[in-house]
């Protein structure tokens, strides 16, 4: 049997391994097929809701007030991206890493660095895209870094090495000050001017953020169709059989790690160009908890899941101040937070699937009442 | 008959409308929004809340109204984080459409609330008690207010009481960070211009428990120590201070002879008298506009009720600040019209009185204002208080420097070995 042969056998293991692990790999065993099959599997792919949205999302900052379209929209937007990270990693790699939000801090600190800030004494100015990039590639291979570290452990101990990783780095941004400028961060990281269009502006900012979480949405949506994202959910679902059947379990990781970092980083991007600023504190723990909380509240079983949680995140946290007592607030987070893990522990996603179930086993069973009293 | 009922009836309807009218009047002007922002979460939550009560007795001292416009108060929180500050004011200024600004209370939040404020020309900005020297002396922010004096302020004057006692040689000790750095410039640029010498200068981690490297570091040859620390870090260091035997006498920062500091019960407790610190408030200071302000905050926040036993720095400061606030409304009789133009006009030429004395505003829209030199001494019961030792007033932000010639303290900012 040939190198070729073998791989296509196993992903097809892999694929029924996957199938039976949640609803999105279903249409995953389908790709595997053939690749002719593609422009029909896009084709179905496709449904009036997703246009819906798409559409919704388009109009949305022409309705919206400024405030609206850049703190929930954009930031929604942004945070999401960076817990998509983690959904690819947590959901489909079995891998819950809480440094996503450090990877995305580095890609952040590099930008302020690299590109200019209001410590010139510090950065080194050089062009916005340059420093985006070289900031993208350097999070990147700390996330492989962190992936290769981590990629051993399983389950408790992935976040203990993840959690404690993030934690140095955010001792290493307070402490250090030739670099990383210590407790004040870098302020004044603005996004920059092009072709005569402030990108600081809410509408243009919101259409860069959004054209990102979409690339990253789609992007994430293809990759656990490909052989790789189905292996990848073979190994969160069983490791050892996977590594029997001849895949490299470590280097499956290790690159889910390193695809999660150029997401993350993007995300990172994004929220230091949003804030305009980055500090130790934006990848202290609470930061790095809050994109797990994203995460789990917009459910892991699909890559919308980490965006619907950011948008009720960042609802919460701007609004909730108005609904109830002042001191009291973060009270009313906590227990919606509580609410959707202890209802749902598929999140938003899951509440929505039972809803829709429910829905489905109401239906016949009208039809049927309605039969019987016309009878 | 009829017609005198008519022409009656008329004059009636007449006073009616006019009284209607006149009513209405008071009743059309909108009320003034003022957004107001402090940490309610995260490691300064407490003094976030005493914050509050500070800038809510400013309010309440005007009964709600200042010239014939309600005053409504919209608050929102932060962590002492600059992004979600950030974040919290911008929803009270673009989504509530607050018309002035109040916060935030931590360094880096003002300096990230000064930045914001520049892409909201139409609102004025008042600090809350945030103290970074940057926020007003790099890229001023042309409508962002501070009436409270920064942490180099707080410490000018204390280097010529020291030199006056006898210390010629201090070594720094202080926590690592741009508040302590201000401190130390505070004193410094005074104690070193006057003659005095600092040799060495220790800057320890934030929150940190060991001090003994540090102790051992100390020359036998200064004849004091500045400690620049948190009320419990500073205890933390005099207790293994006195383990190690040293004994040279303290010289405290603005937040580090603290009530933490005074109930130290170890060996050393009787050399803590005579100990030096300066800050922008007193609890001994016997002006009676500062004992109002006190009877007033006890009065209005109790214990019993979560207030403090005396007003805190915060509270003192946001009340300062939110009472410029209403100080410069009341000047222009509520008019907020032509971009607010008039109000800030007002503001920046405004002589505000407050518990602790007067302050002006210099060309960056910062204070001007007093500092207070405090000594701890013994009283018949044995307690420990600071008493007023000196009261400096006009201590401007460039500490007396010409504006070319002064740099914002840092590590090695100033230095004098």
């Amino acid at each position: 049997m040939s190198a070729a042969q073998w791989r296509g056998a196993m992903n097809a293991g892999a694929g029924r391994l996957a199938r039976a692990g949640g609803a999105p790999a279903r249409a995953a065993g389908v790709a595997v097929e053939g690749r002719g099959q593609a422009r029909a599997w896009i084709s179905g792919m496709v449904r009036p809701h997703h246009l819906v949205v798409l559409a919704f999302l388009f109009v949305y900052p022409f309705y919206a007030s400024p405030f609206l379209t850049y703190q929930i929209g954009a930031q929604a937007l942004a945070l999401g991206l960076i817990a998509l990270s983690l959904t690819l990693l947590g959901g489909y790699g079995g891998m819950v890493s809480l440094a996503q939000m450090t990877v995305a801090g580095i890609a952040g600190y590099m930008l302020a660095i690299l590109g200019t800030s209001g410590e010139a004494g510090i950065s080194l100015g050089w062009p916005w895209w340059l420093a985006a990039l070289l900031g993208i590639g350097i999070a990147t291979l700390a996330a492989t870094l962190i992936g290769w570290l981590s990629a051993r452990t399983e389950g408790i101990y992935t976040i203990m090495i993840t959690i404690a990783i993030g934690v140095a780095f955010y001792y290493l941004c307070l402490q250090n000050y030739s670099v990383f400028n210590g407790f004040q961060g870098f302020q004044r990281v603005y996004a920059p001017t092009v072709l005569g269009i402030d990108f600081r502006d809410p509408v243009p900012f919101y259409f860069v953020a959004l054209a990102c979480a979409l690339a990253g949405y789609f992007f994430v949506v293809y990759l656990l169709r490909t052989p790789f994202g189905i292996a990848l959910q073979g190994v969160r679902d069983n490791a050892r059989r996977m590594g029997a059947l001849g895949f490299n379990v470590t280097a499956h990781r290790v690159a889910a790690y390193a695809v999660a970092g150029v997401i993350a980083a993007v995300g990172g991007i994004l929220l230091t160009w949003y804030n305009g600023l980055i500090a130790p504190n934006s990848v202290g723990i609470s930061a790095l908890v809050n994109i797990l909380i994203i995460a789990i509240l917009g459910g892991m079983g699909h890559p919308v899941g980490p965006f619907l949680g950011a948008i009720v995140f960042v609802l919460l946290q701007t609004f909730a101040i108005d609904l109830i007592d002042r001191e009291r607030f973060n009270l009313l987070i906590g227990l919606v937070f509580l609410g959707i893990v202890l209802f749902s522990p598929d999140g938003l996603l899951g509440l929505w699937a039972r809803l829709r179930e429910k829905l489905a086993t109401l239906r016949p069973r009208a039809a049927f009442n309605r039969r019987r009293s016309q009878r | 008959m009829t017609c005198s009922k008519r022409v009656f009836l008329r004059t009636l309807a007449g006073a009616a409308v006019f009284a209607a009218f006149s009513a209405a009047a008071p009743a059309q002007q909108p009320p003034v929004r003022i957004g107001l922002l402090a940490t309610l979460e995260g490691p300064f939550a407490a003094g976030g809340a005493d914050g509050m009560r500070g800038a809510e007795l400013a309010v309440r001292q005007r009964g709600g109204v200042v010239a014939g416009r309600r005053i409504e108060i919209i608050k929102a929180s932060s962590n002492a984080n600059p992004d979600v500050a950030v974040n919290a004011t911008r929803k009270l200024v673009e989504q509530d459409k607050v018309d002035i600004m109040v916060g935030p209370l931590s360094g880096s939040e003002g300096i990230a609330v000064k930045e914001y404020s520049k892409t909201q020309p139409h609102v004025t900005f008042i600090n809350g008690s945030s103290g970074a020297q940057a926020t007003t002396l790099v890229n001023p922010s042309p409508n962002f207010f501070r009436f409270n004096t920064d942490g180099a302020q707080w410490m000018y004057g204390l280097g010529r009481a020291a030199l006056e006692k006898g210390y010629k040689r201090v070594m720094v000790i202080a926590e690592d960070y741009a508040f302590p750095y201000s401190q130390v410039q505070g004193f410094m640029s005074e104690f070193c211009r006057l003659g005095g010498r600092v040799p060495v200068k220790a800057w320890v981690p934030l929150g940190g428990k060991d001090y003994s490297s540090v102790i051992a570091r100390i020359p036998k040859d200064v004849d004091a120590l500045l400690v620049v620390l948190g009320g419990a870090d500073a205890v933390n260091f005099l207790n293994q201070y006195e383990a190690a035997g040293g004994d040279k006498p303290m010289i405290g920062g603005s937040i580090t002879v603290s009530q933490d500091v005074l109930n130290y019960k170890g060996k050393r407790r009787d050399s803590l008298v005579g100990t030096l610190s300066a800050g922008p408030l007193a609890d001994a200071y016997d002006a009676p506009e500062w004992k109002a302000f006190v009877a007033d905050y006890q009065k209005n926040y109790p214990v019993s009720a979560g207030g403090y036993p005396s007003p805190s720095l915060f509270a003192l400061v946001y009340y300062i600040n939110m009472k410029a606030a209403l100080d410069g409304l009341e000047a222009v009789k509520g008019d907020l019209s032509d971009g607010q133009r008039k109000y800030r006009e007002a503001l920046s030429k405004m002589v505000l009185k407050t518990p602790v004395g007067e302050v002006r505003l210099d060309e960056n829209r910062q204070a001007i204002g007093t500092t207070f030199i405090t000594e701890v001494v013994k009283d018949a019961q044995g307690n420990l208080f600071n008493r007023v030792l000196r009261k400096v007033d006009n201590v401007s932000q460039l500490l007396g420097m010409r504006k070319e010639e002064f740099k914002i303290g840092s590590r090695d900012e100033p230095s004098c070995p």
